[in-house]
């Protein structure tokens, strides 16, 4: 599963097109995390987690900042994660199960908003470059 | 058994209700083709899945996926007793057609992508978790009579 010219390019062209509003789309996708899969509540007991919590709000803004640092090194994700991935796997010790429920709540928050955008193909790149991405958040476990 | 609160069954009943069950069956089965190839491995006759439009606008996919999500359906209306309404189907998937029910987990996941494409805001964070929670049943209740 190897993330192609075209995978890249649409994962490029898309993002150009969210703009700044990568954090809102990161901050809907956390909201939907918690309630579809209550179990990554778990590693959030010290926040607030109501609607339209402003801790939430900040917590989707990191995420948007570091899925926006993958979308500009595609070509080397492990390296461009390798800090964050340090972070959740010694500090913060999430299971990688929960990289896989954000990152399909991350393709529903985009489906949801960007249906026109959201055909089979780009659907396919997405989840390809979500996978390369949890995989890089995921290498220095264990 | 899934447990649903009465506000979620009523969510699900009602947005169920809009969606038009042969379109949004072959977009999900043809979308799983797309986005996990191997998938495919299933359906060797039916034809040309060489690319997405291909795999979009092919026939047997289309009808193929129709059939699925009218089981689905049927799901829907049983939600007390998934186990018993998937009986049949999982022995099917078991000992007939040998799928990995690895592959229903996808599928769900496919489904609630489509549906949240087709009802944008309607598809609140509480309507998804919801219908999560509907697609693990369905998908365990298919994996109830592996052995």
């Amino acid at each position: 599963m190897v993330l192609s010219a075209a995978d890249r390019a649409a994962v490029r062209a898309l993002w150009r097109k969210l703009g700044s509003n990568v954090g809102i789309y990161a901050t809907e996708a956390l909201e939907r995390t918690f309630t579809a899969f209550p179990t990554t509540k778990t590693y959030f007991a010290h926040f607030d987690l109501s609607p339209g919590s402003a801790q939430v709000k900040a917590h989707g803004n990191k995420v948007a900042d570091a899925l926006t640092t993958a979308v500009a090194h595609m070509d080397d994700l492990p390296g461009a994660l390798s800090a964050l991935s340090d972070l959740h796997a010694h500090q913060l010790r999430v299971d990688p199960i929960n990289f896989k429920f954000l990152g399909h709540c991350l393709l529903v928050t985009l489906a949801r908003h960007y249906p026109g955008d959201f055909g089979p193909a780009m659907h396919a790149s997405l989840d390809k470059f979500l996978s390369h991405v949890i995989s890089a958040l995921a290498s220095s476990y264990g | 058994m899934v447990h649903l609160t009465a506000e979620e069954k009523s969510a699900v009943t009602a947005l169920w209700s809009k969606v038009k069950v042969d379109e949004v069956g072959g977009e999900a089965l043809g979308r799983l083709l797309v986005v996990y190839p191997w998938t495919q491995r299933f359906f060797d006759s039916f034809g040309d899945l060489s690319s997405p439009n291909a795999i979009m606008s092919n026939p047997k996919v289309k009808a193929h996926g129709k059939k699925v999500l009218n089981s689905f359906s049927d799901g829907l209306k049983n939600l007390d007793n998934l186990k018993g309404t998937f009986a049949k189907l999982s022995e099917l998937h078991c000992d007939q057609l040998h799928v990995d029910p690895e592959n229903f987990k996808l599928l769900g996941n496919v489904l609630v992508c489509v549906l949240a494409r087709h009802f944008g805001k309607e598809f609140t964070p509480q309507v998804q978790g919801a219908f999560q929670k509907v697609v693990t049943g369905v998908a365990n209740a298919l994996a109830h009579k592996y052995h």
